[in-house]
């Protein structure tokens, strides 16, 4: 009984880092990049987010549109100045950039709201939690939260897989010189790729700060990295792995806590990491990689 | 002129080798004649020490990132671990070995060795992973260290030594309250370490660290170790012991984040395990990608920009680290990309960027060798 | 070939050299006192970084102060101007506002904010003998030397005061811990705390970390916490993470009395339209910002008037506090702007033995060793306000 009210807590923290992840290994699947960015674009949606449902212009709907609307050009942009001029650079250089980026968003974000954290407004609080049993809850931002992430996973998927822009992904990701020779504009579908990140980080910063809602300059950066490992552990650049990376995650972590010791669960948890990684050092749904010679 | 002649005689790696040793000289003899005439701000004899520290931290990762060309985002991780060994070893001989000469150098030696087993341990999982899952391991490795570290607790009393894990363990412990002596107390780290560090014995440091890998990289060994980065199959093929190689680049590189360690925990009187985070680490590997991948020169200089400069703002006051960000961003640009490039050559003639790092940037240039 | 490579040579040096130099700009004016004409306070707390936050209060409250105390005709006649750096709650670049400071003329250190950091710096205070009284630097090591004083209450002081509460309020109660044992002040009071429970005969039925890193799903430990059937539960940890346990407690149907200490002040804030949720939480605290007294609501219209309606924390007291302690005892000691930063010391350590300053934090006097002397008052959130325990 215990176990399973564990389990679920470990699965509502993990869908909130497989939702993250899916953001992050999109990009990395395409551009090849890893955007450490990734969870300061989160708290910037959460900001605007915010801002937009305290200013009580907007319904909450509006305002999460509003959300994915600014992150989503904010990521064109960034992409733009800060990523696009590396395109031919070494990938060490853009993950540079990208942290770069990183700092450059998070003291925007201190100058423009302040350091004081804020409390964000429970977006779901009629969703009605799932009482398993008796002791047994599921809240309800965990289960849209699920329910979101799992939307996302098949969309993408489907997307990739079924769409013309998702094709022209797919050939960017496999050999960016022979999709250019193809006819695909490489710079374009970059873009894209980052303007659907992007707007995965909104609806990511909706949901992170409903469970957790405490927002402040530095929201993103714990979360965005723990989604990192999340996307590692499943196998970075694939969909559903990041899904899975994340939920173990999640659940490797808050079981760690409870049956081992919750000083050092942050330790049990990368000892978990490395462990999996030795015995399936691409991740657990990575694709192998090929060496030529 | 006959000085010159000789110049000209040595063959390019030894000269550009010639020119890092030039540079760490040069900069070390401002520092001397800058403070010693009482001209510079307290700021700047402040800056001094961290500044080696960063140096050499920046030329070891160096080592794993451009010569082995792994990535490693757990370099802080080692640092912590020389820095606590280190600091402790201090503490503990302070009164038996009264001598500095001796005791000092012994602490760097202690704290180095403890991080290069610890890079031995975590070389085993590199030796099976690539790219960004050998990342991802050692930024596990790494923030493990610091969470392991930040509930650790070490104090020695009569009845000799005694260690926990936890708070709670650590009250658990009875002592005898007459001759307790605390060296590391969770959370809080390690106070009062001798304050021995100055920046003589940074820059010697540098000059040993650098002494030990250029000739590394100019070593048979070294060779090897840049063989199997540009085509691990091929060295493999030619009878090269990867696993070896491997672990003898990613040991030493250890070991010298270890030493850097010790000369940080040496030079303030407060050591918390939570400043060897990923975000130090992550900054360590952007003076080694600002300087050049591959560059030694690139990496000191980078350094010593990178450190100076959030010092340099402070001006600006509340839009400091903000500045500090977009100059960031513009250095990464400038570096890397071939348009700007192009216009910085017209704009500075002589001090061209790329050459001003050494080699920076693209693999392809760095196969042609190191400097 | 030589040539280009001189050519090469002398710019990099030449570039280095200019960088080098830039860092020691400033080193000019790098006077020893900051003339006749004012008193030159420093200021040294994160004002980036994930700590910021707190050096905003802090620098905030001893600007507040400063202002008033300027207008109202200065320290013994000369006006104080007050130097503020960044120091990102990190103990090397606290050491460098530190020597910023001393290279902009400062006489006295108001500083620093964070534990770990001021460990460092009052050792630099300690070679230099500069006065250095810390707004909120609770661990023990952080008034290190007879030069250094606190305004707050040491860690050990507040766990040993919340056993003693817990011991003597609750005797017979099960108690449970919740604390980030990666952040010095938390874990530095709980450490007191558990020991002295255990002499006082305190039953602590389970203790529960979390650390710095995960510091958002707190429903494992208040599970915990659950079974173990705790009727309290102790909360040494500041008023961001509180707020999400009190939160996810709600969330979980977890009915126990909460118990904190003066980092909890800020809960009600912080919970926003939840603060219903903070009903009933018990503190420990010198400092709450809508008490009776005539000090406090004057000082928290001020700070509401001067930063945006902002409600002042414990911090931003501690800092506004320190501003006119420094005052009391420089006007004591009789200091004057053209004696050295060592004879200012001198003075004013011996000043502070001697004073008694009524501030919004209480009424303290100091030991020698750097120590406060004053009472915590119990509070309890009732209504949304802070209430004497009667």
């Amino acid at each position: 009984m215990n176990f399973l009210s564990y389990l679920i807590s470990g699965i509502s923290l993990g869908s909130v880092y497989a939702l993250i992840a899916l953001g992050y290994t999109m990009v990395y699947g395409i551009a090849k990049m890893l955007n450490f960015a990734h969870g300061d674009v989160i708290m910037i949606g959460g900001f605007v987010v915010f801002t937009a449902i305290s200013s009580s212009l907007t319904s909450p709907a509006l305002a999460i549109i509003c959300g994915i609307v600014v992150c989503t050009l904010l990521g064109v942009v960034i992409e733009k100045i800060a990523y696009k001029p590396l395109r031919n650079a070494t990938p060490l250089a853009v993950l540079i950039t990208a942290i770069g980026v990183s700092y450059l968003l998070q003291n925007i974000a201190l100058l423009v709201f302040g350091s004081a954290s804020k409390n964000f407004p429970d977006i779901f609080k009629n969703m009605p939690d799932w009482h398993v049993t008796e002791g047994l809850t599921v809240s309800g931002v965990t289960i849209i939260t699920i329910v979101v992430t799992v939307i996302i996973m098949i969309g993408l998927t489907l997307f990739i897989q079924f769409t013309k822009p998702g094709t022209a992904m797919q050939a960017v990701s496999e050999d960016r010189g022979a999709a250019q020779l193809m006819g695909v504009s490489v710079n374009s579908t970059i873009s894209l790729t980052f303007a659907i990140g992007s707007a995965l980080a909104a609806v990511a910063s909706v949901l992170l700060c409903s469970a957790y809602p405490l927002l402040n300059p530095y929201t993103g950066a714990m979360p965005g990295i723990k989604a990192f490992v999340a996307a590692v552990f499943g196998g970075i650049g694939s969909i559903p792995g990041a899904m899975i990376g994340g939920i173990l995650l999640g659940v490797i972590e808050n079981l760690s806590k409870a049956y081992i010791s919750s000083q050092l669960s942050d330790a049990i948890v990368f000892a978990v990491l490395i462990i999996i990684l030795s015995l399936k050092p691409t991740g657990i749904l990575g694709k192998k990689i090929s060496e030529k010679v | 002129m006959t000085a010159m002649k000789n110049l000209n005689n040595m063959n390019k790696a030894t000269r550009k080798n010639m020119v890092t040793y030039g540079i760490v000289l040069a900069m070390f003899l401002f520092c001397v004649v800058y403070t010693t005439t009482g001209m510079a701000s307290h700021l700047f004899r402040g800056l001094l020490v961290p500044i080696c520290v960063n140096v050499i931290l920046a030329i070891s990762l160096n080592l794993t990132v451009g010569i082995l060309g792994e990535l490693s985002l757990g370099h802080a991780g080692f640092m912590c671990v020389g820095a606590f060994v280190g600091s402790v070893f201090s503490m503990v001989t302070e009164e038996s070995i009264t001598s500095v000469w001796v005791r000092f150098p012994l602490a760097f030696i202690v704290g180095g060795l403890s991080a290069a087993v610890i890079g031995l341990l975590v070389g085993i999982p590199v030796l099976r992973l690539r790219g960004d899952y050998l990342a991802i391991v050692t930024l596990a490795f790494g923030e493990i260290i610091k969470n392991i570290v930040n509930n650790l607790y070490l104090a020695t009393d009569a009845n000799g030594v005694h260690f926990a894990i936890g708070v709670e363990a650590y009250n658990n412990i009875t002592f005898d309250a007459m001759t307790k002596k605390v060296y590391i107390n969770g959370a809080m780290g390690i106070t009062d370490t001798p304050n021995d560090s100055n920046y003589f014995v940074g820059f010697a440091l540098i000059f040993i660290t650098l002494v030990v890998i250029l000739n590394l990289v100019h070593s048979r060994t070294g060779r090897a170790i840049m063989a199997i980065r540009d085509n691990r199959i091929a060295a493999e093929s030619v009878g090269i012991n990867i696993t070896k190689y491997k672990l003898i680049a990613f040991v030493i590189s250890a070991f010298f984040a270890g030493v850097a360690g010790v000369l940080y925990g040496h030079n303030l009187s407060s050591l918390v395990a939570t400043k060897f985070d990923y975000n130090y680490s992550i900054l360590i590997l952007v003076f080694v990608v600002l300087g050049g991948i591959g560059s030694m020169r690139g990496s000191i200089i980078a350094a010593v920009i990178l450190t100076a400069l959030p010092e340099l703002l402070r001006g600006l006051s509340d839009y400091r680290m903000l500045m500090y960000a977009i100059i960031l961003i513009v250095m990464m640009l400038v570096n890397n990309n071939e348009t700007l490039q192009m216009y910085t050559q017209k704009w500075f003639g002589a001090i061209n960027v790329k050459k001003f790092f050494g080699v920076a940037g693209s693999k392809k240039k760095a196969k042609e060798g190191v400097s | 070939m030589k040539k280009s490579f001189m050519k090469k040579f002398a710019a990099v040096s030449m570039a280095v050299m200019m960088t080098v130099a830039m860092a020691g700009c400033g080193g000019g004016d790098q006077g020893e006192s900051g003339g006749a004409s004012e008193f030159v306070i420093g200021g040294i707390g994160p004002t980036t970084g994930a700590a910021a936050t707190y050096g905003e209060a802090v620098k905030n409250g001893a600007e507040l102060a400063v202002k008033e105390i300027n207008e109202a005709g200065g320290i013994n006649g000369v006006q104080v101007r007050f130097e503020w750096q960044d120091d990102e709650h990190d103990a090397e670049k606290s050491v460098n506002a530190y020597n910023t400071l001393k290279d902009k003329g400062m006489q006295m250190l108001m500083g620093t904010v964070t534990s770990g950091p001021c460990t460092a710096v009052v050792a630099k205070t300690a070679e230099d003998n500069m006065f250095q009284l810390t707004p909120s630097g609770s661990a023990v090591e952080s008034i290190k030397g007879d030069h250094a004083f606190r305004v707050c209450f040491s860690d050990p002081n507040q766990g040993i005061a919340s056993a003693d509460y817990l011991a003597e309020k609750f005797a017979g109660k099960k108690v449970a811990a919740i604390y980030n044992s990666s952040d010095v002040y938390s874990s530095g009071i709980f450490e007191k705390f558990s020991a002295q429970a255990q002499e006082k005969g305190v039953e602590v039925v389970t203790a529960q970390a979390f650390t710095k890193d995960s510091a958002q799903d707190f429903t494992v430990q208040l599970q915990k916490v659950k079974e173990s059937g705790a009727d309290v539960v102790f909360l040494p940890i500041y008023y961001q993470e509180a707020a999400l346990i009190l939160t996810q407690a709600d969330k979980m149907g977890l009915d126990v009395t909460w118990f904190g200490c003066d980092g909890l002040d800020g809960v009600i804030q912080q919970l926003g339209a939840d603060a219903s949720l903070a009903e009933g939480v018990m503190l420990l605290t010198p400092f709450v910002a809508d008490a009776e007294d005539e000090k406090t609501q004057a000082f928290t219209a001020a700070y509401k008037a001067a930063y945006n309606d902002l409600v002042p924390t414990q911090f931003a007291a501690d800092a506004y506090d320190a501003m006119y302690i420094i005052k009391a005892a420089a006007e004591k000691a009789g200091i004057t702007p053209e004696m050295s930063v060592s004879d200012i010391c001198e003075a004013m350590k011996t000043a502070m033995t001697q004073i008694e300053v009524a501030g919004v934090t209480g009424t303290m006097t100091w030991s020698a060793d750097g120590e406060p002397t004053k009472t915590p008052n119990a509070m309890v959130i009732k209504d949304g306000t802070y209430t004497a325990v009667a």
